[in-house]
C-alpha cells in the first residue's frame, strides 16, 4: 500500500463518500446521484463496464472503497458527454469518472496493466517531455507497449500506413531524432512543478 | 294533461335542408306527432328562429317543444326555454353527419330524419315541464367533522366565503395530526427546508371568525335529513347533544397510523429506538432544534436510518396495500431534522422507489444536498439492541447490507378513518380489498338515519369513494362532501388544497338544494323523481339500488324519496320492477313512446331497425364527436340517450324486441373499481340487470345477439359508431327478427 493510500485511510476512516468529494476532481457531485441509470443506458460502452456510472456511485456511498478505487471501470469512460448532457440531475459524471481514475492513480490503487491508464501514461510523459506531442514516438511507444515482439508485428502490420503519409509528407523519420521540443520547454517543465505542487496541497496529498 | 299543445320545428340550417326533405319532416311532425304548430326555419338558433319559437310559446301557447335541429348537446343555451318541455330530435349528429351525402343513401337517410321527429313528438307528450323540488330547505350552513388541517381549512374557507359553518371535533384540541408536527414538508419556493406548520395561525383564524362555532371534545350521533336540511346530533364527550340545522357536510375525519406493531421483523414494538414517523415528530419537538436524542438511553443520535414503506405498498396482502404518498417527502423532511443541526449525524433513507410528488423534487435534492444518503433497497430485518442493525438488500448493487444505527424511524402509513364499512358483509373481518393490513372500524363518523348505512361508502382499501380524476369530492352521499386523507392518503399540502375545494362544494351543494335543484352530475336539474304509491309493491329494489343511498322507507315501508338527495340518475327508475317511479321530464313512458313510435319496416324490407340506448354522459357525446368527425354508422340505428343505463328498465328491451327492432345495444360507462359511471354504481347495476335478458330473449325464441350490452367511454369515437355497425352485420348474418307485425 502506498503511503498516501495509508494515509487517506487512516484520515478518512469508513467514510468513503466523504474521502471522494474532498479529493476527486467534481466528487462533490457523486451525493446528487437519484439512481436512475440513464447515465448506464447512455454509455456507448455500458454492457461492457464491470460497474456502471450509477452503480459506481452508489458503491461510494455504500463505502467500497477497495473495490471502486481498484475498478476497470471509470477506465472504460471515452469521454463521449453522452451521460453528462443526459443525467437529469446534472451531474458531471464524465468529469468524475477521470477523477476516480486520476485518484485511483495517484494513490497507486488502479490497476496496473489496465489499457488506458497505461497508454494515457505514455501520452503525458511524451507531452510533458518537449512541451507538445511527438506523434512518432508516440505510436512507436504504444506498439512496443506489450513487449519487443508484439512490438515488431505491430510496426510490420502499420508499415504501408507510415510510409503513405511518408509519402504525403504527413511523417517525418526524422522526429524519432529531433524530439520536436516547443520553445521554452523548460518554463513549461517548470509551470507543471508548481501545478502539482499547489495541488499536493490542497488536496493534501504531499508527504 | 288535457291542454298538451305541441310546437314541432324543424330546422334547415346547417346543410339539414339540401339533405333532407324538411317539408315531408313536417308532416310527419303534424299527422304522426300531433303537433299543432309546425314550423321550419333557415337557421332555428339564430335571433330571428329562437324568437319565432318564443312568440309560439307565448302567443300562441305552445307548451311542449319538439326542436328538429342538432343534438341536444348543441346549442343550449339557444333554445333553453323556461317552463315547457323540449325535446330535440338530432337530425345533425344523429343523422347527416352520419350518413353518406349520396343519391342512394337518400331514402334511408330520410327516414331516419323521419323517424327521429316521430320520436322528438312521442317523447315531449310524455313529458312535463320540471317543476321545482316542492320539498326543499334553505338551510346554507355548513358542518365540518374533524378539526384537523383540512377541517379548519375547510372551516376558514367556507366562513370566509360568508357561511356559517360549525366545526366538530373529537379531542380537546383543533390541528389534528399536522398540530403534532415538528415542522412540515415546505409547500413553496425553494423547497428546500423544512418549514412551520401553520396551524397556531389558524387556530387564532377560526378564533376570530364569528362565523365558525367550535365544537371540542364532541362527535356527530345522529345525522338525518337531506341537503340544505340535514339535521344532526352533536354529543359533546361529557354529555350533553345538540341538534342543529345543517345545509351541507363536509366529512374530514383523516386518517390514523398504521399500526407499528404489526411490523414486529422491523421491530416494531420490539425496540424503543424503532420508532414510527410521529414518534420520530415527538421527539423533534422534544428536541426543539437541539440534537434530537434517542427514547431507551437519551443517548444523542448520532445516525438514524429510515426504512420507507414499512407494512406499505405490501404484496403478500398481510400490510396496506397501497403507497401513501407523503411518507418519502416526510423521511425526507425528518432526516433534515437531524442534518440541520448537526451535519456530521449519519442519516440514510432506505427507499425502494423515491416518490415525491410536487416539487418533492427538490426538497429531495435539497436533501441530497444537506448530505442525506439515500440507498435503493428493502429492508429484511431491523435487529433490536444499543446498537440496532437494519439488514437490508441493496437494489443497486444486488448484495446483502447492514446498516447500524442509533434510531430507527419506519415510515408506516394512512389508514382512512372513514368510519364503518356499510358495504361490508356483517362480522367479514376485513375492510374489501384491503388485505389484512386493517380491521373494519366499528365506530361510526356521521352515523346516518339512511336506509343503506350509518357512513359514506368506500371505494378501497377503506378510503371514500371518490372519483380521484373526474369529481374527487363527490361522494355517494349528495351534500356530504369528503376531503384530507380520508379520501385518499396526502400530505397536509394537498389536505389544504383538497379542503378548499370541498368547501366550495359543500357551498354550491347547500345553494342548489336551496333552489331545489340537483348536485352533479345533472347539476341545476329541476326535475325529480316520484311514485305512484298505489301501484307499488313495496320490493324494495328502489330503497337498495339507488346509488346515493336517497330512498329511505317510511312507516308503511313505501320508498320514501328525499328528492334533495337524489341526483336524478333514474337508477330507480330502472329497478322498479312495477315501473311506478318517474321524473317529470324522463320516465319509463317518455322512452317507451320514443322506441314505439318508429316506423317499423316489414320482415322482408331488408331495412332492421337497431335500438341504441346510449348513456347521455360519455356514450352519447362519443356518437355527437363521432358525427363531428363525420364517422358513418348504420342507417337503421336510432339513438335514444338515458341519464343512465342505471336507468334503462328492462321493459324498454322487451317494448323494443316484441315492437319489431331486431338489435338492442345499451351503451353505458366502464363499471367497476375504474369505474366512469357518473352515477358511480348505475351502468353496473344495469349490465347485472342485462345479463339475464338472455332469458327473456330465449322466451321470444330470438337470438341472444340481439342484445348487447357494452361499456363506451367519452374518447370511443372511432369504436362508438363501429359497436352499431357490427350489431347491423350481427343482423345480417342472424336475419331479421319474425316479430314484426
Amino acid at each position: 500500500m502506498s503511503e498516501l493510500n495509508k494515509v487517506m485511510v487512516e484520515k478518512y476512516r469508513n467514510d468513503f463518500l466523504k474521502e471522494v468529494e474532498a479529493n476527486v476532481e467534481e466528487g462533490n457531485w457523486v451525493k446528487m446521484c437519484m439512481q436512475c441509470g440513464v447515465c448506464s443506458g447512455s454509455c456507448p460502452f455500458g454492457p461492457y463496464w464491470e460497474h456502471p456510472p450509477q452503480e459506481l456511485f452508489m458503491m461510494i456511498r455504500a463505502g467500497k472503497r477497495e473495490e471502486v478505487l481498484a475498478s476497470e471501470s471509470m477506465w472504460m469512460c471515452t469521454s463521449c458527454y453522452n451521460c453528462i448532457v443526459r443525467c437529469p440531475r446534472e451531474l458531471p459524471i464524465t468529469h468524475i469518472m477521470h477523477g476516480l481514475a486520476n485518484y485511483a492513480h495517484r494513490l497507486g490503487i488502479a490497476p496496473k496493466m489496465n489499457p488506458t491508464r497505461r497508454f494515457a501514461k505514455l501520452f503525458w510523459e511524451n507531452i510533458i517531455k518537449g512541451g507538445r506531442v511527438n506523434e512518432l514516438k508516440l505510436s512507436i511507444g504504444l506498439y512496443f507497449m506489450d513487449g519487443f515482439s508484439n512490438g515488431v508485428k505491430k510496426g510490420l502490420e502499420m508499415l504501408p500506413v507510415g510510409l503513405g503519409m511518408f509519402k504525403t509528407g504527413r511523417l517525418n523519420p526524422f522526429g524519432l531524432l529531433s524530439g520536436g521540443k516547443c520553445k521554452g520547454a523548460g518554463d513549461i517543465h517548470k509551470m507543471l512543478k508548481k501545478a502539482k505542487e499547489i495541488e499536493n496541497r490542497r488536496k493534501g496529498f504531499a508527504p | 294533461m288535457a291542454d298538451i299543445k305541441i310546437g314541432a320545428y324543424v330546422c334547415k340550417g346547417c346543410g339539414l335542408g339540401e339533405r333532407l326533405n324538411t317539408a315531408q319532416l313536417i308532416t310527419v311532425a303534424q299527422r304522426e306527432g300531433k303537433a299543432q304548430v309546425v314550423r321550419e326555419h333557415e337557421f332555428l338558433c339564430s335571433g330571428a328562429g329562437v324568437s319565432m319559437i318564443r312568440q309560439d310559446i307565448e302567443k300562441e301557447g305552445v307548451n311542449h317543444v319538439v326542436i328538429a335541429a342538432c343534438s341536444r348537446r348543441a346549442k343550449t343555451e339557444a333554445f333553453g326555454f323556461d317552463n315547457v318541455a323540449i325535446s330535440r330530435a338530432n337530425l345533425r349528429e344523429g343523422v347527416i353527419w352520419v350518413q353518406p351525402d349520396t343519391e342512394e343513401a337518400k331514402e334511408v337517410t330520410q327516414e331516419m330524419a323521419a323517424d327521429y321527429v316521430r320520436m322528438g313528438c312521442a317523447e315531449v307528450t310524455k313529458m312535463q315541464a320540471p317543476q321545482t323540488n316542492p320539498s326543499h330547505g334553505n338551510n346554507k350552513r355548513i358542518l365540518i367533522v374533524g378539526g384537523g388541517i383540512s377541517g379548519m381549512t375547510s372551516a376558514i374557507e367556507a366562513a370566509k366565503a360568508g357561511y356559517e359553518v360549525l366545526l366538530v371535533e373529537k379531542t380537546g384540541a383543533l390541528g389534528g395530526w399536522v398540530a403534532k408536527l415538528h415542522k412540515r414538508i415546505p409547500s413553496h419556493e425553494p423547497y428546500a427546508d423544512p418549514m412551520e406548520t401553520g396551524v397556531p395561525g389558524l387556530g387564532r383564524q377560526i378564533e376570530a371568525d364569528k362565523r365558525i362555532k367550535v365544537y371540542l371534545n364532541s362527535t356527530v350521533s345522529r345525522t338525518s335529513g337531506a341537503p340544505g336540511q340535514f339535521s344532526v346530533d352533536i354529543s359533546k364527550e361529557s354529555g350533553g347533544t345538540s341538534t342543529e340545522n345543517i345545509g351541507s357536510i363536509i366529512m374530514a375525519s383523516g386518517f390514523e397510523l398504521y399500526d407499528v406493531n404489526k411490523l414486529p421483523e422491523l421491530g416494531g414494538g420490539k425496540s424503543p429506538d424503532v420508532v414510527d414517523q410521529a414518534g420520530l415528530e415527538k421527539l423533534a419537538r422534544a428536541a426543539n432544534g437541539a440534537p434530537i436524542k434517542r427514547p431507551s438511553d437519551g443517548k444523542e443520535i448520532k445516525s438514524v436510518v429510515f426504512v420507507q414503506c414499512a407494512g406499505q405498498r405490501d404484496p403478500s396482502g398481510k400490510h396496506l396495500a397501497y403507497c401513501s404518498g407523503h411518507c418519502c417527502n416526510t423521511s425526507i423532511k425528518q432526516a433534515m431534522y437531524f442534518k440541520d443541526s448537526n451535519p456530521n449525524v449519519d442519516t440514510m433513507v432506505i427507499y425502494t422507489d423515491l416518490r415525491t410528488p410536487g416539487n418533492g423534487e427538490d426538497f429531495y435534492r435539497s436533501a441530497q444536498r444537506k448530505g442525506v444518503t439515500f440507498i435503493k433497497g428493502t429492508v429484511s430485518e431491523v435487529v433490536p439492541g444499543a446498537e440496532l442493525q437494519v439488514k437490508f438488500k441493496d437494489l443497486i448493487l444486488n448484495d446483502d447490507a447492514v446498516a447500524k444505527a442509533d434510531l430507527v424511524v419506519l415510515a408506516t402509513g394512512m389508514v382512512a378513518n372513514s368510519g364503518v364499512d356499510i358495504d361490508a358483509a356483517e362480522g367479514a373481518p376485513n375492510i374489501q380489498g384491503q388485505g389484512a393490513g386493517s380491521e373494519a372500524k366499528t365506530v361510526s363518523i356521521l352515523n346516518l338515519t339512511y336506509r343503506q348505512g350509518k357512513d359514506l361508502p368506500l371505494l378501497k382499501h377503506g378510503f371514500n369513494d371518490s372519483h380521484f380524476i373526474c369529481f374527487p369530492y363527490e361522494t355517494r352521499r349528495t351534500g356530504i362532501y369528503s376531503c384530507g386523507p380520508v379520501r385518499r392518503p396526502m400530505d397536509a399540502q394537498q389536505a389544504i388544497e383538497d379542503a378548499t375545494g370541498a368547501a366550495l362544494k359543500a357551498i354550491q351543494a347547500a345553494e342548489n338544494a336551496a333552489l331545489g335543484r340537483a348536485a352533479h352530475p345533472r347539476s341545476g336539474d329541476l326535475s325529480f323523481p316520484t311514485f305512484r304509491r298505489e301501484g307499488c309493491t313495496q320490493c324494495k329494489r328502489c330503497t337498495v339500488e339507488c346509488p346515493f343511498g336517497a330512498i329511505d322507507e317510511d312507516e308503511q315501508r313505501y320508498p320514501q324519496f328525499n328528492e334533495s338527495r337524489c341526483r336524478r340518475c333514474g337508477t330507480c327508475m330502472g329497478a322498479c320492477p312495477v315501473r311506478v317511479i318517474s321524473f317529470e321530464n324522463y320516465s319509463v313512458d317518455t322512452v317507451g313512446y320514443q322506441l314505439k313510435s318508429v316506423d317499423m319496416p316489414d320482415q322482408f324490407s331488408e331495412k332492421p331497425r337497431i335500438l341504441v340506448l346510449a348513456c347521455e354522459n360519455d356514450a352519447y357525446p362519443a356518437l355527437d364527436m363521432a358525427a363531428m368527425n363525420k364517422i358513418q354508422y348504420s342507417a337503421f340505428a336510432r339513438v335514444i340517450p338515458v341519464r343512465c343505463l342505471g336507468s334503462v328498465n328492462t321493459i324498454w328491451i322487451n317494448d323494443a324486441l316484441t315492437s319489431g327492432y331486431d338489435g338492442v345495444v345499451l351503451m353505458g360507462c366502464q363499471k367497476g373499481e375504474n369505474y366512469q359511471c357518473h352515477f358511480v354504481k348505475g351502468s353496473e347495476i344495469a349490465q347485472t340487470r342485462m345479463s339475464k335478458i338472455d332469458d327473456t330473449l330465449k322466451g321470444m325464441s330470438l337470438e341472444v345477439e340481439r342484445v348487447r350490452t357494452c361499456e363506451v367511454a367519452i374518447t370511443d369515437i372511432q369504436r362508438a359508431p363501429k359497436i352499431i355497425n357490427e350489431m347491423a352485420e350481427t343482423i345480417q348474418k342472424i336475419g331479421l327478427s319474425p316479430m314484426k307485425f
